[in-house]
């Protein structure tokens, strides 16, 4: 709905007035979904809680789905190849077709990570707003569109009502300034941002990435960033689009084409924040200082620098914290005072909604390219989507990765969460383009460093982790 | 959902900053519905490897082992949307999570189930989670009562912490309302919506048939 409101308004201010269908008395708002994404892993009881009420799916062209959470990603993989995921991913089969809405199943052409796949195919557009059953949906912020997690009953919601009932949250904007160098990624602004600012400084906020640093980023790259959103605590974030961002979403499938994209288009570029635009909370952030960065811990504020020295606890004044870093130190079996700089690893991993998209392997392949995977170090690489994996293969990515002794493999979420069997040995250490270091998160007993896909490969071909900028220095 | 109105109970002090819902329900612990969901919860910190329980775990000892409340650190329930951490703890018996702060997907999933997010001060969930832990050395019972109808916890001392709780949310767990009904409700203004929406971002509203 249009705004009578001549004051100044935020981005996300201006996507929510117009998805508002009604302001309830209690402070909650009736919001209309645009997208909905169904994925195997969390959307079986929201079918069974449609079957309860008696509902069907009331908006089957705004509802997409994808097998993509407890999928083998296997070469020559079928639904059936896991079999612990054969149970949710029938059942998902089912759903689809009782209520028929369309999957992208295994042995589609579109199927891959719910979050790399909506961007590509066009699914996601600027000013629109998307939700999914999964924490990691703000990565389609990168488009500008307003997106966020849900849990299951929420999923059951939007299948039924194509609306969810919210509470505006509290908006913060973080100015990034600065450049990042060569061998530095989006991955690496958002781990030192993490690292500065912690784990809860989003809570109840939506998050608006705005400055130069971010301008200057391709739309994977800002994807990279607003998918990490959730690991400081908040559900949403989101980029203003621009030209980077039209020039993305032109020509995709379900992008509006002729006379329609043109009005898409103008209506796109007005949603930016205005001038003079009231964020209940600002932070600036410098990037001309950002080094590759690794996490040590157990959590993704847990991140140093490659030549900085892991904290002493023994420093940290709060109780709470000083416990959780010991703990951390005891789980990662590291020591403070040391860096990062020579820690063996046993697994290398490159995928995820967070870090799987091409430009992600290609800064890997032009690392790996001409080197070897170091003795006793299993290295998997593994496109978002098929899609993502056709056109890296069209580029000779995949040759690269396979001469280096990199698996090559489906697209899927793999082994960033473990649930499809890809995991991380009991004890084993592992590097990950991923989002989360959890204790256990990737198997049990697993140790997780959170890193951007260079310095992965980097460590994937020196068999510990390292400075990919000496790597790239030789290239 | 199941009403909540006052829960007294055995409280399990956990006092962890950052309690993530891959803690709480991991997901390389299985993902099949014939998985029982309180048998899995904190699958890595209450079992070894080899399935036998670790005796040291909170919820491994008594009393702990029939909490019916967890107090824990802040930013519980951070990570994941999964709505299985929600729904691993009330299979277990816990019915309401007192913690300095929760995070925001999770405290939805336990609005939507009937799982009470309480927040209280840092200091005085600390000081309770001491007592809690001390108690049984005490020869007393873990035991505190959460009231949503007066929107207290009475502690182990009998002393009363007020907490607030948004006043639909608390109407919606006192009468174990779904929030669905509300929703569906709103069914025509849903559809006024879309009709005006469609003619002003008309892209938004695909024609896949």
């Amino acid at each position: 709905m249009m705004s009578t409101n001549t004051a100044p308004q935020t981005l996300v201010d201006k996507i929510w007035n117009r998805h508002a269908i009604r302001e309830l008395s209690d402070g909650s708002t009736l919001i209309h979904i645009d997208r909905h994404f169904l994925h195997d892993g969390t959307s079986r009881q929201a079918f069974d809680g449609l079957r309860r009420i008696k509902r069907p799916v009331r908006d089957l062209n705004l509802t997409f789905a994808v097998v993509d959470h407890i999928l083998s990603t296997l070469p020559g993989r079928t639904g059936e190849s896991h079999p612990p995921g054969i149970e949710r991913i029938h059942a998902l089969r089912d759903n689809c077709r009782q209520f028929n809405v369309e999957l992208y199943d295994v042995d589609s052409a579109h199927q891959g990570i719910a979050h790399v796949i909506a961007p590509e195919l066009g699914i996601t557009l600027p000013g629109c707003t998307l939700v999914c059953g999964d924490s990691h949906t703000a990565t389609n912020g990168g488009l500008g569109a307003l997106a966020w997690g849900i849990g299951t009953t929420e999923v059951m919601h939007v299948i039924a009502a194509q609306a969810l009932l919210v509470r505006k949250q509290k908006q913060l904007r973080i100015t990034f300034s600065g450049h990042i160098g060569e061998g530095v990624s989006s991955k690496d602004m958002i781990l030192y941002f993490l690292s500065r600012h912690g784990v809860t400084a989003g809570t109840g906020c939506t998050v608006e990435y705005a400055g130069p640093a971010i301008r200057a980023l391709p739309i994977e790259a800002r994807m990279t960033i607003c998918n990490m959103s959730i690991e400081f605590g908040s559900r949403c974030g989101i980029v203003a689009p621009d030209d980077v961002t039209l020039q993305y979403v032109a020509n995709r499938p379900f992008a509006p084409k002729g006379v329609m994209w043109d009005r898409a288009a103008a209506d796109w570029r007005s949603l930016a924040s205005d001038d003079g635009a009231t964020f209940d909370r600002e932070i600036e952030f410098d990037c001309n200082q950002i080094g590759p960065q690794v996490t040590w811990g157990n959590s993704p504020q847990e991140a140093v620098a490659i030549d900085e020295a892991l904290p002493e606890p023994s420093s940290v004044a709060d109780h709470d914290r000083r416990q959780a870093l010991e703990r951390a130190y005891s789980y990662m079996n590291l020591t403070p005072g040391r860096t990062m700089e020579g820690v063996p690893i046993d697994i290398a991993f490159i995928g995820s909604c967070t870090n799987s998209r091409l430009s992600d392997l290609e800064a890997a392949a032009k690392v790996v390219k001409g080197r070897k995977v170091a003795k006793g170090v299993t290295a998997l690489a593994v496109p978002g989507s098929m899609a993502v994996k056709a056109a890296a293969e069209a580029k000779g990515l995949d040759k690269i990765f396979l001469e280096a002794g990199f698996e090559w493999r489906n697209a899927g979420c793999s082994m960033c969460v473990g649930s499809n069997g890809d995991l991380v040995p009991p004890g084993k250490r592992s590097i990950s383009t991923t989002n989360r270091n959890f204790e256990h998160r990737q198997g049990p007993h697993s140790r997780t460093h959170l890193a951007g896909p260079a310095m992965v490969a980097a460590a994937a071909v020196s068999g510990c982790i390292t400075d990919v900028r000496k790597l790239l220095s030789q290239n | 959902m199941e009403p909540f109105t006052v829960v007294t109970g055995v409280a399990a002090p956990m006092m962890i900053p950052n309690i993530n819902t891959d803690a709480i329900t991991p997901m390389a612990a299985g993902r099949s519905t014939s998985v029982d969901l309180g048998k899995m919860m904190f699958n890595n910190w209450r079992y070894n490897l080899d399935g036998s329980e670790i005796p040291e775990f909170i919820l491994n000892r008594p009393p702990f082992r029939q909490s019916q409340i967890l107090v824990a650190g802040a930013n519980f329930g951070c990570g994941s949307s999964r709505e299985r951490a929600v729904w691993a703890l009330l299979r277990f018996g816990i019915r309401c999570v007192i913690a300095p702060s929760f995070a925001d997907i999770f405290r939805e999933n336990a609005y939507q189930n009937g799982l009470l997010p309480v927040v209280i001060g840092a200091d005085d969930c600390a000081a309770l989670g001491t007592a809690l832990a001390h108690a049984p050395k005490d020869g007393c019972e873990p035991q505190i009562t959460v009231d949503l109808e007066r929107c207290v916890v009475r502690l182990l001392d009998g002393r009363e912490l007020s907490f607030d709780v948004p006043a639909e949310r608390r109407a919606a767990l006192l009468q174990g309302l779904d929030e669905i009904d509300v929703i569906l409700g709103m069914e025509s203004a849903i559809a006024n919506f879309q009709k005006m929406d469609r003619e002003q971002h008309p892209w938004i509203y695909l024609d896949r048939a």
